[in-house]
């Protein structure tokens, strides 16, 4: 078994909210995360998948096909996006880095096409990231 | 669903690497240029990574802000900016990063309960890594 990874960068805005919450509850719990109007950051997003190297081609993923797909499943939508107004499933879930990493799992999962997902790790700053192994 | 959290913080310390069982000889020849009697420093990288279910009302595997607080009290101020030679905590063993590393792994295991701890990875210089997970 060998493992790829890829990397991609995109910037997005976000804030941290639950409408289940009192305003005050919202400031107390997500503090300057709370700002309605947003802050930004340059996510890191690092996509590994895994699987046995084809022995015609020694890949094993053609890296193009691998780029092609993030590019349309996460970074046409994330990139250069306020996350909880642009897209879809932030509407009603935060989102967080955690949310962050499970949702693009979920964008990615059945698109691949000869290897499986093993790892979504997407880093909101360089200090803090989150690893996502599709596990329930 | 279940995801592992990771933060990185940053300390300085200094040590020097020497054992009272072995000659001088001895512990020329195993720690080399770390042996030298006044020490030397570095800029230690401490990752921990924390594991659990994310919480349906917060987005969360546990709140930043208290593993932040947790972290700064007990292991930032109990080492940052010390001589780790002079610290109780080695008074008994040799402040190598390994050692360095499983202090800092008990201290969270036993004084952070809101989420699993998955390992400690503690960055002594760019060029060597140390990880332990109980």
């Amino acid at each position: 078994m060998v493992y790829l990874t890829r990397k991609a960068e995109f910037s997005a805005s976000h804030y941290y909210h639950n409408p289940a919450f009192t305003p005050e509850q919202n400031r107390a719990l997500f503090g300057k995360c709370n700002n309605p109007n947003g802050h930004g950051h340059n996510y890191t997003l690092e996509v590994t998948v895994k699987g046995e190297v084809d022995p015609r081609s020694g890949f094993v993923v053609d890296l193009k096909r691998l780029k092609e797909i993030m590019q349309r499943e996460v970074l046409d939508a994330m990139d250069h996006r306020f996350l909880n107004k642009e897209v879809p499933e932030f509407a009603d879930k935060i989102p967080t880095t955690e949310n962050l990493a499970i949702s693009i799992w979920q964008r990615l999962d059945t698109k691949l096409e000869r290897a499986q997902l093993h790892r979504v790790r997407v880093y909101e700053t360089p200090d803090l990231f989150v690893d996502f192994y599709g596990e329930a | 669903m279940k995801a592992h959290l990771s933060r990185r913080y940053l300390f300085s310390a200094s040590h020097r690497l020497h054992s009272e069982a072995m000659s001088e000889a001895e512990n020329q020849q195993t720690y080399g240029k770390c042996n030298n009697p006044y020490g030397h420093g570095h800029n230690y990288i401490v990752q921990i990574t924390v594991s659990g279910p994310v919480d349906e009302n917060t987005g969360m595997v546990c709140n930043l802000v208290d593993l932040d607080g947790f972290i700064e009290r007990e292991v930032l101020a109990r080492y940052g900016h010390e001589n780790l030679n002079t610290l109780q905590e080695f008074s008994g063993e040799v402040p190598t990063t390994e050692n360095l590393c499983i202090q800092i792994y008990e201290i969270v295991q036993r004084g952070f309960p809101r989420a699993h701890l998955e390992r400690v990875r503690l960055e002594e210089t760019m060029m060597n890594a140390f990880e332990y997970a109980g």
